[in-house]
């Protein structure tokens, strides 16, 4: 043994002993310490399980741990199992930075599953960065990131938006009634709309905002009968989309002469308006529950076995369990060795796989390729596909804003 | 001069929600000075119920109402019984303490039930419209408006016209004197604050074929459902009543013409303004406590 080895090691056996904590010497040596090293490959799942938010995440959480689960029945990630650490950060932003960071550093995952609002990516991704850890996130959202520590699992406004406008325009109209709730995501996803629509000659009748958890409609009804638009255009969300849904099938509108086309509507939602009253409108996203593929089929199929025949699977929940297969196909190319949250990254960039809504494919710029649809609600509750993108949509964070592109290397000025 | 009319309606429509919640909460406050934050939660579970009743029982809306009414009311008298009667004379705790059941409720239905939005069908005698003109009145609306002008004549009655009521009155007046004669003044507290919450019950089950039944819909409510009660002066009926009319008016108004946003900043805005000048609402019940 040579004299400087042997002083190491006799310096961590003190440290040991002066900090009396079994991960003390891991955590004050910092950079060297070793990923997934033990028995198992500890993850940490941060969806809200209570709170506002639980609704939704909670279809997230059972459908990325499913995924977790048939991983380890096949066998785990080159022998190793695959070990999920739940926490609750109870729908409250500063809850997920905070179970976040004890997910990364006490826990020493090498990934976290987590996340439906935007508000809590952000709180993340400040610990994300500084832990330079991976978060796996699934939702839809509005764009304008490029962070490189997070993975980013659904559709951005070009994604959700190049199909379905001009088809719009052209089946419907041109004139455009925009309803959102008053933050972000409705904002910017009104903002692309708007310069898609300059280029269709398309016109927007009215833009409006209500605040979170609205719940009476009917002087936006008033106002959708005066107008008399083509297109009722809408990134409500949760309970206020629920709302007003119900209301305009009470005031008897007419969804053949004008639809409400969601960007945010999924089989959640229509579940709780009623069947009858979502018939005939439409919702713009890269999966829906009654999507034709075996990858679909066999994914539906478990989901129910699993969390019961009623359960519904949609476009955030699906993202949120093939984001688990991604994680595992990059373990897998990776040496047992190199595992650390930056490898992780690097190796799942360029990767694609088949998930239920088609083949998917790592963008350099950690956004995913999707595959973007529009449906028709039916009377039974479920979406029919009616129309379908010919090809993989590329992901563009910062579409509605020319001159900024997210790259392999972060954000580029042109 | 199309969107005047039907703008009346829809505020005409939203101040008869308003009223039967915040009518179970005045009532409430003027009887025992109680200021029951867990109102909402009450709300929350007369939709609970109602949901329960459609989708077991197979029971209509409409049908369940009087069912809801003694379901919420029999929670609101446990709750009376069990805790708030021992938070009389410390009117802070009861604050904390109905906040505390608010949230309880909240999670038990989130654990028992499930958190994820509940679907409700609507009566179909009741669907569909009536149009006069340019004006469209949405017949469940109008159901709504008219029950609850019923609910405020049945409870003005119940306070003025029976015997109950008049204990009731006296007990408001001045407990001391009243159990000198004989009231027994804690009977007339549990009765009323379940009454109390028998309404908020029969607001939520009206609620569900228009609104999202989730475990948090009470919340927001019962904020709008005590600036009425503010506005309009705590414990009177009347107060009430003419402050909800004002508020789903006003609502509407500003709605249409800023937008929803604004327009609720601007509702919240007269309100600081008018209790500045009339501090204790439009019409203040002459009580002694």
């Amino acid at each position: 043994m040579k004299r400087r080895e042997f002083l190491g090691r006799a310096g961590a056996v003190g440290t040991m002993g002066l900090a009396g904590g079994l991960s003390a010497p891991a955590l004050l040596s910092g950079v060297g310490r070793a990923y997934a090293a033990g028995d198992d490959i500890p993850v940490g799942l941060l969806f809200s399980l209570t709170g506002a938010v639980a609704v939704v995440e909670h279809t997230l959480h059972d459908a990325a741990l499913m995924a977790i689960e048939e991983i380890n029945a096949a066998g785990g990630i080159h022998g190793k199992q695959l070990r999920p650490i739940i926490e609750d950060p109870a729908s409250d932003p500063a809850t997920y930075a905070d179970r976040a960071r004890r997910l990364m550093i006490r826990d020493k995952c090498v990934s976290v599953f987590g996340s439906y609002t935007s508000s809590s990516r952000q709180a993340v991704l400040p610990v994300a960065e500084q832990r330079n850890n991976l978060y796996w996130y699934p939702t839809l959202y509005e764009g304008r990131e490029c962070s490189r520590n997070v993975m980013y699992g659904g559709a951005l406004a070009n994604q959700q938006q190049d199909i379905l406008i001009p088809w719009l325009v052209e089946n419907y109209g041109p004139r455009f009634y925009m309803i959102g709730n008053n933050y972000v995501y409705p904002k910017e996803e009104n903002n692309y709309c708007k310069t898609l629509l300059k280029d269709l000659s398309g016109e927007v009748v009215h833009e409006e905002y209500v605040p979170m958890g609205h719940s009476d409609f009917s002087s936006v009804l008033n106002r959708i009968r005066a107008e008399e638009p083509d297109v009722i255009f809408s990134t409500l969300v949760g309970d206020s989309d629920v709302a007003f849904a119900r209301q305009y099938h009470a005031a008897e509108l007419n969804p053949e002469k004008m639809p409400v086309v969601s960007l945010t509507r999924s089989e959640i939602e229509v579940k709780a308006i009623g069947g009858e009253a979502a018939a005939g409108h439409f919702s713009s996203a890269p999966y829906f529950m009654g999507h034709e593929s075996p990858e679909n089929e066999k994914f539906v199929e478990a989901y129910k076995a699993r969390y019961g025949a009623d359960a519904v699977t949609h476009f955030v929940n699906e993202a949120a369990y093939f984001q688990v297969y991604q994680f595992k196909n990059a373990m897998e190319k990776l040496d047992p060795a190199d595992v650390s949250p930056p490898n992780i990254r690097d190796a799942a960039v360029g990767m694609s796989m088949k998930a239920p809504q088609g083949e998917i494919l790592i963008d350099e710029n950690l956004h995913t390729h999707l595959w973007p649809k529009v449906a028709q609600w039916q009377a039974d509750g479920q979406a029919k596909v009616i129309l379908q993108s010919e090809e993989r949509v590329a992901p563009k964070p910062y579409a509605a804003y020319p001159g900024q592109e997210c790259t392999g290397k972060g954000l580029v000025k042109t | 001069m199309d969107v005047v009319f039907n703008q009346v309606f829809a505020g005409l429509s939203f101040a008869s929600i308003l009223l039967i919640i915040a009518l179970g909460l005045a009532i409430i406050y003027g009887t025992m000075g109680v200021i029951n934050l867990a109102h909402g939660e009450f709300v929350m579970l007369g939709a609970y119920a109602t949901w329960a009743l459609q989708s077991f029982a197979g029971i209509g809306v409409v049908t369940a109402l009087p069912l809801v009414f003694v379901a919420v009311a029999a929670v609101g008298w446990i709750i009376e019984k069990g805790i708030v009667q021992w938070l009389y004379h410390r009117p802070l705790d009861t604050i904390l303490a109905t906040w505390g059941i608010g949230i309880i409720l909240q999670q038990a239905i989130r654990m028992g039930v499930g958190a994820e939005s509940k679907f409700v069908r609507g009566p179909d005698w009741l669907s569909g419209n009536i149009e006069i003109g340019t004006l469209v009145m949405s017949n469940y609306r109008i159901f709504v408006i008219v029950f609850s002008v019923a609910v405020l004549t049945g409870t003005w009655l119940l306070m003025t016209r029976t015997e109950f009521g008049m204990k009731l009155r006296a007990v408001i007046q001045n407990r001391g004197i009243s159990e000198c004669y004989g009231i027994e003044a804690k009977r007339v507290y549990s009765v009323t604050f379940a009454y109390g919450a028998g309404l908020a019950g029969i607001a939520g089950a009206l609620i569900t074929p228009l609104f999202s039944t989730i475990p948090t819909m009470g919340t927001g409510l019962v904020v709008d459902a005590f600036l009425v009660v503010i506005a309009g002066g705590l414990g009177s009926l009347v107060g009430t009543a003419a402050a909800a009319m004002l508020i789903g008016e006003v609502t509407a108004l500003f709605s249409i013409v800023i937008n929803d946003t604004l327009g609720r900043i601007a509702v919240l805005a007269g309100i600081i303004l008018l209790i500045r000048f009339r501090p204790r609402g439009l019409f203040p019940a002459d009580t002694r406590r």
